[in-house]
């Protein structure tokens, strides 16, 4: 059933899309840490338009699927003139996606400040910006970096979807594999568990980071 | 004569003819930690035992066994004559299965430090829960039965709230209606107004001398309360360190004790109360 | 380039997507509650072996991909004789996905209910069933209802991931109606809407259910 010889034969095909994949979650993955502060931040706005339409967005994005948002991005920008390959548009399409989500977490992180935390920034007369660079966010980001590394996991495992935009990744490149050979239990399996052991992997990397923040 | 001068100053257990708990050189360790050396203690049916000492002496750990929240290291606890942890087999006791433990536990009923209400019941669902589901009676008869005890408490006007909604000396109250409509035989209290505001104390002590004075029965308190230890308490037992230090009547242990222990214990209590007040 | 009239006349195509997206949402949903409840006890259970196969299943649900997931019991299943409907992978293996993160939700909430309301259980002289059943749950399927709605959430977004192994569901059909009739902006826009109408009130619900739980505890 199983074929060891050709499994170890796609090997090097498979772990070069791996590479693909990888890096369209780390790409992604900046994107949406980026985006979504700078979402968290707007949704924190005095102005009340832009308040709620980032609310309005967030909800949107986040309740509508990650594979319909990837198609609008690859299929309906180019036809406003912007042109973007394959695997720009999956991590568009990714880092706005997860952003919804981190905004969230950014925004929850934020709160659990103590508000003495902004009073003993103004006694001390700090710009708005340095309140921000120096007192909250420093309190405000560690605490919520295991959230972080979870959607981290999450868009990981979200990366197949890519396939749909026409990106080899890892899995697309399995069914290619398996569409050439007629053989999809080894292509399909060996991406199954390199998805296993990488998130597995990531998980251990941040419970110790976990355990690492907790100990100041 | 040397022996009997220590004895007096340590334990002097009255002796009990037919004792409704009777713990039998009780031990219990937590770990590396021994909690509890070698208990022994008999309480008559009807009787009202008062239970004191400093924190950390084993107080709470002794009525948790009772209550089978705990598990005894080794000796042997005995409820009505039967062992509660054990069953006898063949003249020897082996340890109890589920039913066995179910059926002598149904004598024993506990009143906790925290109320521990279930918050997703009505105060009468509270106190109904167990006589129908345990008990197996009629909902109607354990609504009455509830109303009536839930009266006795003061508290028949509040039968469709939810403990959240109630003050911490209402709840207690209600903790201890829900006890004592089970018709335990023994009831142990641990510490039951520590987590009230002082002037909510009184009121749930009113409802314990009321139900100490029917005299139908058997308690344990645990308590820092010693007034009202002294007041209603047939008994008073000091432990220390995880011994039955002294006992005796309430005038005898809080007037004139003996024990060098305990006579550290409560002057040194009376100054606590003192510079409270 | 944005439409100004809506584009109504694409619904007739789409329509029979939204139901089998719907479709595949409540038997999914219906499978993924119930491996929810017997996973999460399965973790908590007194026998070794159980917590070991639930451990297993679950940690070995959410550490693989959703569409691999589906990949393999579409294309590969078959060459162990297991040949699925598209439908039928899509409920098995969502249902599946979905129940490892709700059974964590039902686990968690089952040991966030303080040991004392056990303890007051068997001062009561409950069974250990009893104490389950009439003291525990109670408590704790209220904290689960917001997560599992959140979970709900996720999972009809998930559906559309079928679409890329041959069901004919909403987002499938959009891709084939781009094709066909080349009007991709209204088409994916009107997709992209009508996955936020059938969301909208399930958003409604968990922010109903979270907003009277924190009252609830103030
Ligand atoms: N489950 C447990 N695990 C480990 N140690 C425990 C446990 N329960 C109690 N202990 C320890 O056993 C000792 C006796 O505890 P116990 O609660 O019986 O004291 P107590 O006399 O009731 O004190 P207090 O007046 O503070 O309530 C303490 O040192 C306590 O820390
Ligand atoms: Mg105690």
């Amino acid at each position: 059933m199983w074929d060891w010889e050709y499994a170890f034969s796609i090997m090097p095909q498979l772990l070069k899309a791996l590479q693909i994949t990888i890096s369209a979650t780390i790409l992604g993955f900046l994107l949406a840490c980026i985006l979504g502060l700078l979402l968290a931040f707007a949704r924190r706005s005095n102005f009340k338009p832009l308040s709620l339409v980032t609310g309005g967005f967030v909800e949107f994005v986040r309740s509508t699927p990650l594979l319909a948002q990837l198609y609008f991005i690859f299929y309906v920008l180019p036809q406003c003139g912007i042109m973007l390959s394959p695997l720009s548009a999956g991590v568009i399409g990714l880092g706005l996606h997860y952003s919804t989500y981190l905004s969230e977490v950014y925004r929850a992180g934020i709160d659990a400040v103590p508000r003495g935390q902004w009073e003993a920034s103004t006694a001390l007369n700090f710009s708005r910006t340095r309140t921000w660079l120096s007192v909250i966010l420093p309190q405000a980001i560690p605490p919520i970096i295991p959230v972080m590394g979870n959607y981290f996991i999450g868009m990981f495992k979200d990366t197949p979807l890519l396939s749909a935009i026409t990106l080899v990744e890892v899995l697309q490149a399995a069914k290619i594999i398996g569409s050439h050979t007629f053989r999809y239990i080894e292509p399909i399996t060996i991406v199954g568990l390199m998805f296993l052991v990488l998130s597995y992997v990531s998980s251990v990397g941040i419970r110790r980071l976990e355990a690492r923040l907790n100990r100041w | 004569m040397e022996a009997i001068q220590l004895n007096q100053y340590e334990d002097i257990s009255p002796v009990i003819d037919k004792p409704i708990i009777s713990y039998q050189k009780v031990s219990k360790s937590f770990g590396d930690l021994k909690v509890l050396r070698e208990i022994d203690l008999d309480i008559a049916p009807g009787e009202i035992v008062a239970v004191i000492g400093s924190s950390g002496s084993g107080k709470t750990t002794l009525a948790r066994m009772l209550m089978t929240l705990e598990q005894p290291t080794s000796g042997v606890i005995m409820v009505d004559g039967e062992p509660l942890w054990h069953k006898s087999v063949n003249g020897k006791l082996v340890p109890a299965d589920e039913k066995h433990i179910r059926r002598v536990r149904s004598k024993i009923g506990m009143v906790f430090q925290q109320f521990n209400l279930f918050p997703h019941m009505t105060i009468l669902r509270n106190v109904t829960e167990a006589p129908i589901h345990v008990l197996g009676i009629s909902r109607a008869e354990a609504e009455e039965r509830a109303v009536a005890m839930l009266n006795k408490v003061g508290l028949g006007n509040k039968l469709d709230v939810y403990p959240a909604q109630l003050s911490g000396g209402q709840q207690q109250r209600v903790a201890i209606a829900r006890a004592l409509v089970m018709r335990p035989k023994v009831m142990l209290c641990d510490e039951v107004t520590s987590a009230l505001d002082p002037e909510l104390v009184g009121e749930v002590l009113e409802v314990l001398k009321e139900i100490a004075a029917e005299g139908e029965t058997t308690m344990l308190l645990i308590t820092h309360e010693m007034a009202f230890a002294g007041d209603v308490a047939d008994r008073i037992i000091f432990i220390d360190k995880g011994r039955i230090v002294e006992q005796g009547p309430p005038n005898v242990i809080l007037s004139n004790p003996r024990n060098p222990r305990t006579r550290e214990f409560l002057s040194r209590f009376r100054q606590q109360w003192a510079s409270k007040s | 380039m944005i439409p100004i009239n809506p584009p109504f006349d694409l619904l007739p195509a789409l329509l029979p997507g939204v139901g089998i997206t719907l479709q595949l949402t409540i038997f999914s949903s219906l499978l993924a509650f119930m491996l929810a409840f017997i996973v999460g006890f399965g973790r908590l259970s007194k026998y070794k072996s159980i917590q070991v196969v639930s451990t297993i299943y679950v940690e070995f649900f959410r550490g693989t991909s959703l569409l691999v997931q589906l990949f393999w019991a579409y294309f590969v299943l078959p060459h162990f004789g297991l040949e699925l409907t598209a439908m039928q992978a899509g409920v098995i293996v969502l249902g599946l996905n979905y129940g490892a993160y709700a059974s964590e939700v039902v686990r968690s909430s089952i040991l966030a209910v303080p040991k004392s309301q056990t303890e007051a259980g068997i001062a009561l002289n409950m069974t250990s069933t009893q104490i389950m059943y009439r003291v525990i749950l109670p408590q704790a399927f209220l904290t689960m209802l917001p997560p599992f709605g959140n979970l709900l959430i996720e999972l009809l977004k998930g559906t559309a991931l079928v679409s890329l192994i041959t069901l004919s569901d909403l987002m499938f059909m959009g891709a084939q109606l781009r094709i066909t009739t080349l009007r991709t902006t209204e088409v994916f826009c009107l997709v992209l809407i009508i996955y936020f109408i059938i969301a909208y009130p399930l958003i409604l619900g968990v922010r109903g259910l979270e907003s009277k739980f924190s009252k609830g505890r103030a």
